[in-house]
């Protein structure tokens, strides 16, 4: 029982903004989708600790699969959430094959080159993406033929939560499983996973492939809910961000990876409108406050406090 | 002809700026083992200095560039000692981050003192201009780069190879442990080291603001060309990144005037095959 | 056919350098064996090249009369043949209980499962259960690796070795780094192991080594120098020699 409260809080949350800011719903879902690209992280990087700055690769990919599909085949919001996931998956596979192979600076370059390319392609091909214009023209039809996408955002909104909703179960079962306790020993031990006869590659790829198709999923949820695609889909900024929200908020637990964005956003959000032109040094503090004072996220935080009050009785 | 020579000239002048800019990353990042995203900022800080320099105080170039380098070299101590002394023993993670969170304050710095425009540096006449090579014009500020960098090159060849500071900084990137053990103060080389690899980097920001100009998100915009240039050379190998800064400039400029369509994926790809082929980089250690 | 391990003949060279020299071994259900000799003698590089780790320049290794020498480190673990490590790599992050699980899910193949629970397989819980009860573990089942002490982690190392049941067992200098005064526990859970598991112990605890096994090995500059009964070995004067120092010379 007690491991659904964590559920029940992020219901009521979520619930609660949509009621407590009604004029920021764009931004409420931009959010959720990010905390969807940001668990697909905390899979591959909280739990089986390969570091990765390439989860833009398959968010772009899932989301212009997605912008084309919608385009060009079917207008159905569901379908094109498949889609893109699966052009995630694609593309986490076939670079899977040889990063999961590599270590330290070479695999991170390795993931940014993976990107760079990627974006360069979309940008050389702009006959079918719309180039740096970006790809436009997305015309949603209905959640499940019923509910419509209005201009305040409350439907894209809430197929957001529902998305989410799904997500954090479907990973918060993989993480229980023997397969995710097997990728928490490749985080801790890679060469004890060897050693007791597991084919940690070939765990490494699968891990890589489910973290892909989630990031493509949010990629794809992203191109649906703002009806364009740019080229910034696949910007470096956007994994490095990823990778800074979900450290904040504390790895390999997935609530880490809620919270971090919700408080990374919140903190960037205001930040940007109190000194559009400054707001950086807030956020390059917020980190740099990260890993010195609260190195196992804010997740953490209550430990650390609590080692803090025994240390001054 | 005229065009693979053009192509070579052109090459190794930009190799020549990524080597100046890389090579300290890649000696702090072979000696320290930390993941520093943040060097291309002090390329930056020379840059915006020089240009503060010669803008606001009406210094001519060498002075200005000088006073830069200097000032880069200075501001460099402190920030070693308080953003990285903490971070060396972290894991590669943290590292990532603290250097990425350090590179946002370094823009956000210039930012607010000088605004998001391009900071220009205006050449002086001597190396503005062009000299005619009989094939083509060559713009006279390559051959100062070209100058700067084989001076860089010996320059750093004789420190290694032939000073006591050389040899203490090889036992300390080596055998860490040893040389701590054998009494060599490792946090004074960890700063020294540190101090020369801005500096470098510095006077390779301000001598090719020509190719890459010179803003506040310069750190960000030309992060993953000077760490391409390490992963690719080898992390704490200089000659390494020689090589790789060389081959990476000449080939970047041959996709450029051969395959003007394809872009910066050619460099990309590049970069993965040799990293593909060589994890470890081209004369990394395994 | 024989049962066991049999190594011929084994070489390995880097470049030059000769680290295995012509070794041959037999390891048989039952067999409790040390292999010792001075730092660098090749003790690593043998049981690298039996478990997979390297591969030999020439020579066999056979298990069961079946050639096992083109088998990857984790084929031969499904084979049966475990080893220890000399520094703990365990799962340090994780639970006594999850360190073991992970080996016995593995062993049964299933760590490629992401929709059921990993503590939900019966069998496996079973076995986890008694291998904490027989390591004497059971009270810091749920208990973080990192937290337990040196001895006790040295304990989870051999239970989760165990934990593949192999009927080839190497353990790698398993008293390493442990206080003497949880040495005992470390002896006593050699004894307790199963008594047809073949079993190697690689070790500088020369007492350790008396007390447990019943053939010794000498290892010297990656050549075999002799093997014997422990009354044999302590009695050979170049045995004697080579730890009581070169300086007599």
């Amino acid at each position: 029982m007690r491991s659904l409260v964590p559920f029940v809080v992020m219901l009521v949350v979520a619930v609660a903004a949509f009621y407590l800011f009604p004029y920021n719903l764009a931004f409420l879902t931009r959010v959720v989708i990010t905390m969807i690209l940001v668990l697909s992280l905390d899979l591959i990087l909280g739990v089986a600790g390969v570091s990765t700055l390439g989860q833009a690769a398959m968010y772009g990919s899932g989301a212009y699969a997605a912008g084309l599909f919608a385009i060009h085949v079917w207008h159905d919001p569901l379908a094109g959430l498949a889609v893109g996931a699966a052009a995630g998956a694609v593309v986490a596979f076939v670079s899977g094959l040889f990063l999961t192979r590599a270590h330290g600076l070479t695999l991170l370059m390795l993931t940014i080159a993976v990107t760079e390319v990627l974006q360069e392609i979309a940008n050389k091909f702009s006959a079918i993406t719309g180039g740096t214009d970006g790809l436009g023209g997305i015309r949603m039809g209905r959640v499940l033929g019923i509910w419509k996408f209005d201009f305040v955002g409350r439907t894209g909104y809430i197929y957001a939560v529902c998305v989410l909703f799904v997500v954090v179960v479907v990973l918060k079962i993989v993480i229980g499983s023997p397969f995710g306790l097997a990728l928490r020993g490749i985080g801790d031990s890679p060469a004890r996973m060897r050693a007791i006869g597991t084919p940690v590659t070939r765990r490494l790829i699968a891990a890589y492939t489910l973290s892909g198709a989630v990031a493509g999923l949010a990629g794809a949820m992203a191109a649906q809910s703002t009806a364009l695609v740019s080229l910034g889909v696949y910007d470096f900024q956007l994994s490095a961000e990823a990778m800074i929200m979900l450290i904040l908020g504390g790895t390999g637990r997935l609530w880490g990876a809620l919270i971090g964005t919700a408080v990374f956003m919140t903190v960037h959000q205001v930040a940007s409108s109190v000194d559009p032109f400054n707001w950086l040094f807030v956020i390059g503090l917020l980190v740099l406050a990260v890993v010195y004072a609260v190195p196992r996220g804010l997740l953490g935080l209550p430990d650390e406090v609590k080692r803090l009050l025994r240390r001054l009785k | 002809m005229t065009t693979l020579a053009s192509i070579l000239l052109d090459g190794v002048a930009y190799g020549m700026i990524l080597f100046m800019i890389s090579v300290g990353l890649t000696v702090t990042m072979g000696l320290m083992r930390v993941v520093n995203l943040a060097h291309g900022g002090f390329a930056m800080l020379g840059g915006a200095f020089t240009h503060w320099a010669m803008m606001s105080a009406g210094l001519p170039f060498p002075l200005a560039a000088l006073a830069a380098l200097i000032a880069v070299v200075i501001l460099s101590v402190p920030m070693e000692r308080v953003f990285y002394r903490p971070i060396y023993k972290m894991g590669e993670l943290p590292q990532v981050l603290a250097t990425i969170g350090i590179t946002f304050l370094m823009i956000a710095s210039v930012n607010y003192a000088m605004g998001s425009s391009l900071l220009s540096i205006p050449l002086p006449k001597v190396m503005s201009g062009a000299v005619d090579l009989g094939f083509r014009t060559l713009p006279t500020h390559r051959l100062y780069v070209l100058g700067a960098g084989v001076l860089v090159i010996v320059g750093l060849f004789v420190l290694i190879e032939r000073t006591r500071f050389g040899i203490r900084l090889r036992a300390a990137v080596d055998h860490p442990g040893t040389a701590a053990c054998l009494g060599i103060d490792t946090g004074r080389i960890f700063s020294l080291t540190f101090a020369l690899g801005a500096g470098l980097a510095a006077l390779g920001g301000i001598l090719g603001a020509e190719l890459l100009p010179i803003d506040a998100y310069y750190p960000l915009r030309y992060m993953i060309l000077f760490l391409t240039v390490v992963a690719v050379g080898g992390m704490g190998s200089v000659a390494g990144s020689f090589v790789a800064a060389l081959a990476l400039g000449i080939l970047d400029t041959a996709a450029r005037y051969l395959f003007p369509e394809v872009g910066t994926i050619f460099f990309y790809l590049a970069m993965i095959v040799m990293l593909g082929l060589r994890p470890q980089g081209l004369l990394g250690r395994a | 056919m024989t049962a066991g391990l049999q190594v011929r003949g084994l070489n390995k060279a880097f470049g030059g350098l000769v680290v295995a020299r012509d070794i041959s071994l037999d390891l048989s259900p039952g067999d409790r064996k040390a292999l010792i000799g001075p730092n660098g003698a090749g003790k690593s590089t043998f049981t690298n090249l039996i478990t997979g780790i390297l591969a030999p320049t020439s020579g066999s290794i056979q298990l069961d009369g079946r050639d096992i020498g083109s088998l990857s480190e984790a084929q031969r673990v499904k084979a049966g043949i475990a080893k220890t490590f000399q520094i703990t790599t365990l799962f340090h992050s994780l639970t006594v209980r999850d360190n073991l699980r992970l080996p016995l899910l593995e062993r049964r193949g299933l760590t490629a499962r992401p929709f059921r629970r990993a503590a939900g397989d019966g069998g496996v819980e079973d076995e986890v259960e008694s291998l904490l009860q027989q390591f004497r573990l059971t009270d810091v089942g749920d208990r973080v690796v990192q937290r337990l002490a040196y001895g006790q982690q040295r304990l989870v190392e051999m239970a989760m070795t165990l934990a593949l049941r192999p009927r080839i067992l190497i353990l790698d200098e398993p008293a390493a780094g442990v206080p003497s005064s949880e040495s005992p526990l470390i002896a006593e859970a050699i004894a307790g192991l199963p008594q047809d598991l073949a079993v190697l112990i690689i070790e500088h605890d020369m007492a350790l080594v008396f007390k447990v096994a019943a053939r010794i090995i000498v290892l010297v500059a990656g050549a075999i120098l002799t093997e014997g009964t422990p009354a044999e070995i302590a009695a050979d004067p170049r045995v004697r020699d080579l730890y009581l120092g070169a300086g007599h010379g």
